[in-house]
């Protein structure tokens, strides 16, 4: 080790595999169906997706987790974005291809993908 | 990417309650779901609830599972890391008892607790550097080797007031300007982990939990003070604390943090570990060096101080290694934010192993001028069974003990020391109503007798001579003139002997004989032992009229002591009873009692 910055790198690198051991408090929480209809459906690599996609853009304060199921079989894999003092935005019939937009646009941006969400069914 | 991390306690204590099965269970069971590329088990150090070991903590949620076994690995990688449902009745009891989850870090355990030294503890990978280097590790390091000078390095270490954490208690930064003070070709920095206090496990935490914030430090007192080479001096009944050693500096060296030149700064340091026999009187930093050197562990007078004839007779810093752990945190957070911490005159946070009739054993991390009613109460969660609070020792066989009406006490180097009592290296033994004091003073006493390496007489005949009176005493010879006697023999062993062993190992028995004073009366005037706990001067009575005559106690007395006959009273002969109790386990109806 001969400079700081080499050593910055490292912990740049390290600290973003240990983001998830964040305690949980005022983040955002993205909650992947994972109960038998959902990974029928395809909801594990939608899980994995949101995971990479977050180490990707170093996003802190956002954990990815899983629940059982939700209700709607039909419309698995569902992934429900929890973030503090916002309602609760449900996306359906999730796919990885999906899961890149979902993070760019809703989760660092702030603007949920509307047509992927619950409330693009009666449309 | 992992989305879920969950963390095993790999501390002796977790250990030793099987966490190592937990963990094999777990990567078994992780593997069978198929999440091995979602969910990472990670070994850490010692959490502090040890009294809950084994313990484990599931991350993103930061579930905190208590005293898991084996058995319930299947419906936690089931539940909560394939389906995401938190198994509720695994947890640590109270966090489940609001309505949300509390976290750990909200639990009376841990919410009054500041962890410096400890901070990453239960919370790393011990053996990896990266996750070190991820929570600021080696930064100091860079700190110190590229902006700062020596000078700079034991002013922010001055300023800051940390104290030895050993037990003694003197400034590190004015330890450290004696050693820069004088020029040799060769210096060095010892860390003494010949931690041997009974019941004390403060250092082998931070050894098992964090050996890269050791490693970190001394390579800065290194710098500090001119030394390029340094010693771990580390018992061999810590193998864990030894192996994780090992790979730090393995890991060091690689990444280029110990060898030469490190930081491009110029500044050569290594590192060598040495291994303690476990004998206590090692654990003196005179006899430590002595025992480095390749000779029998003994003390040397003092002068010449080891900054100015130490190690292989070249000037040497030696600090213990909860001092060392402190460093990192100081030279890169500045002094003020360590002084801000702690009282007047005893800066930052202690470590204290909690032990004996107290709730959460475990290892605590308290800010200076915390009282011992908060320790013992509020953290350490109460005396079990509804007993009473009698005298809590602090500094093992060289300390004394804190009496339940001095319970309010600031907890403080000079705070204790006024009070006949030391910080020591942070051994907390809770005693209750049931403990006899003098028979503690005994139990440590008894230590120090053994320990004595023998080379000075005060220490090695007149702790015999002390130990022969408590003896007396607690077989029912004593006389009040014994306790006159056993004064003036402490306090010719402490300004006699030739260190701090011989010099210390009367205190249990003068706190004892100031705070506890009836008590000894009471075994020589009375011929009692008000706590039951000295064999000789009990009896063991049947009380006629809560016997029912089962003949459980005549059936399991070892001696055939206890006569009698069906539904009739018992008795026991006195002269054949040895007192072992089992007959007052077996009672069903407690009618026998110690008298």
């Amino acid at each position: 080790m001969k400079t700081l910055e080499e050593l910055l790198a490292i912990k740049a690198k390290a600290e973003k595999a240990m983001n998830v051991r964040e305690e949980e408090g005022a983040g955002t929480r993205i909650v992947v169906g994972m109960a038998t209809c959902g990974i029928a459906a395809g909801a594990r690599p939608v899980l994995s997706g949101f995971a990479d996609e977050i180490a990707k853009r170093n996003l802190k304060g956002v954990s990815v987790s899983q629940t059982g199921c939700i209700g709607m079989c039909q419309y698995e894999p569902i992934v429900e974005v929890f973030e503090e003092g916002k309602e609760k935005v449900t996306y359906i019939k999730m796919t990885p291809e999906k899961v890149a937009r979902v993070v760019a646009d809703h989760i660092v941006n702030g603007n949920p993908v509307v047509e992927y969400t619950v409330a693009s069914i009666d449309k | 990417m992992y989305r879920s991390h969950v963390l095993v306690c790999g501390g002796t204590g977790c250990t030793s309650s099987n966490s190592t099965a937990i963990i094999e269970a777990l990567e078994k069971e992780i593997e069978a779901k198929g999440l091995k590329d979602e969910v990472k088990v990670i070994k850490t150090g010692c959490f502090g609830l040890c009294a809950l070991g084994p313990v484990m903590v599931v991350y993103p949620e930061g579930s905190f599972y208590s005293e898991v076994k084996v058995e319930n690995i299947p419906e936690i990688v089931e539940e909560h890391l394939l389906k995401g449902r938190i198994v509720k009745h695994l947890l640590y009891e109270e966090t489940t008892q609001t309505p949300d989850i509390k976290s750990i870090n909200e639990t009376n355990f841990y919410k009054k607790q500041k962890r410096v030294a400890l901070r990453n503890c239960g919370v790393i990978d011990p053996e990896n550097i990266e996750e070190y280097i991820a929570m600021d590790g080696y930064q100091a390091l860079a700190k110190a080797l590229t902006e700062m000078t020596p000078e700079d390095v034991i002013n922010v270490v001055k300023d800051s007031g940390l104290r030895g954490r050993g037990g003694g208690g003197f400034p590190t930064g004015l330890k450290w300007s004696f050693t820069a003070k004088n020029s040799a070709n060769q210096k060095y920095v010892v860390c003494n982990a010949d931690e041997g206090d009974p019941g004390a496990f403060m250092d082998r935490s931070v050894l098992e939990g964090d050996p890269h914030c050791i490693v970190e430090a001394m390579t800065i007192c290194g710098y500090a003070t001119g030394a390029t080479e340094g010693y771990i001096y580390v018992r061999a009944e810590y193998p864990i604390a030894v192996h994780r050693l090992e790979i730090a500096i393995k890991q060091a060296r690689e990444y280029g943090l110990l060898g030469k030149d490190i930081f491009g700064s110029g500044f050569d340091f290594d590192l060598h570990i040495r291994l303690g026999a476990g004998a206590f009187v090692c654990g003196e930093e005179t006899a430590l060096m002595t025992s480095i050197e390749g000779n029998r562990g003994e003390p040397r007078p003092r002068p010449p101080y080891p900054a100015v004839k130490g190690l292989f007779a070249k000037p040497t810093t030696e600090n213990n290694v909860e001092t060392f752990a402190n460093i990192p945190q100081i030279i890169l957070r500045g002094a003020e934010y360590f002084n801000s911490m702690g009282t007047e005159r005893s800066k930052g946070t202690k470590v204290f192993a909690l032990g004996g009739k107290i709730n959460n054993t475990g290892l605590v991390e308290i800010p200076m001028g915390t009282t011992l009613r908060e320790i013992i109460e509020d953290i350490g969660g109460g005396i079990p069974n509804g007993k009473k609070f009698k005298a809590a020792q602090t500094g093992g066989p060289s300390g004394g003990c804190i009496p339940a009406s001095l319970m309010d006490t600031e907890i403080d180097y000079d705070n204790l020391t006024a009070i006949g009592c030391m910080m020591g290296s942070g051994g907390l033994i809770v005693m209750d109503e049931d403990n006899c004091m003098v028979d503690i003073a005994k139990f440590f006493l008894d230590f120090t007798v053994d320990e004595s390496c023998g080379k000075c007489t005060p220490c090695r005949i007149g702790t015999k001579r002390m130990m022969e009176i408590l003896e007396k005493i607690t077989n029912g010879k004593g006389t009040l003139e014994d306790l006159d006697e056993l004064e003036s023999l402490a306090s010719y062993i402490k300004d006699n002997s030739l260190c701090g062993l011989g010099q210390t190992a009367p205190n249990p028995v003068l706190a004892t004989l100031r705070f506890f004073r009836d008590e000894y009366v009471a075994h020589v005037v009375d011929k009692k032992c008000p706590a039951g706990v000295c064999k000789a001067l009990l009896n063991f009575v049947i009380d006629e009229d809560k016997c029912k005559g089962c003949t459980l106690c005549a059936r399991n007395c070892p001696v055939g002591a206890i006569s009698g006959t069906v539904r009739n009273p018992h008795t026991i002969d006195s002269s054949k009873c040895i007192k072992c109790g089992v007959c007052v386990s077996n009672c069903k109806f407690k009618a026998i009692s110690k008298k």
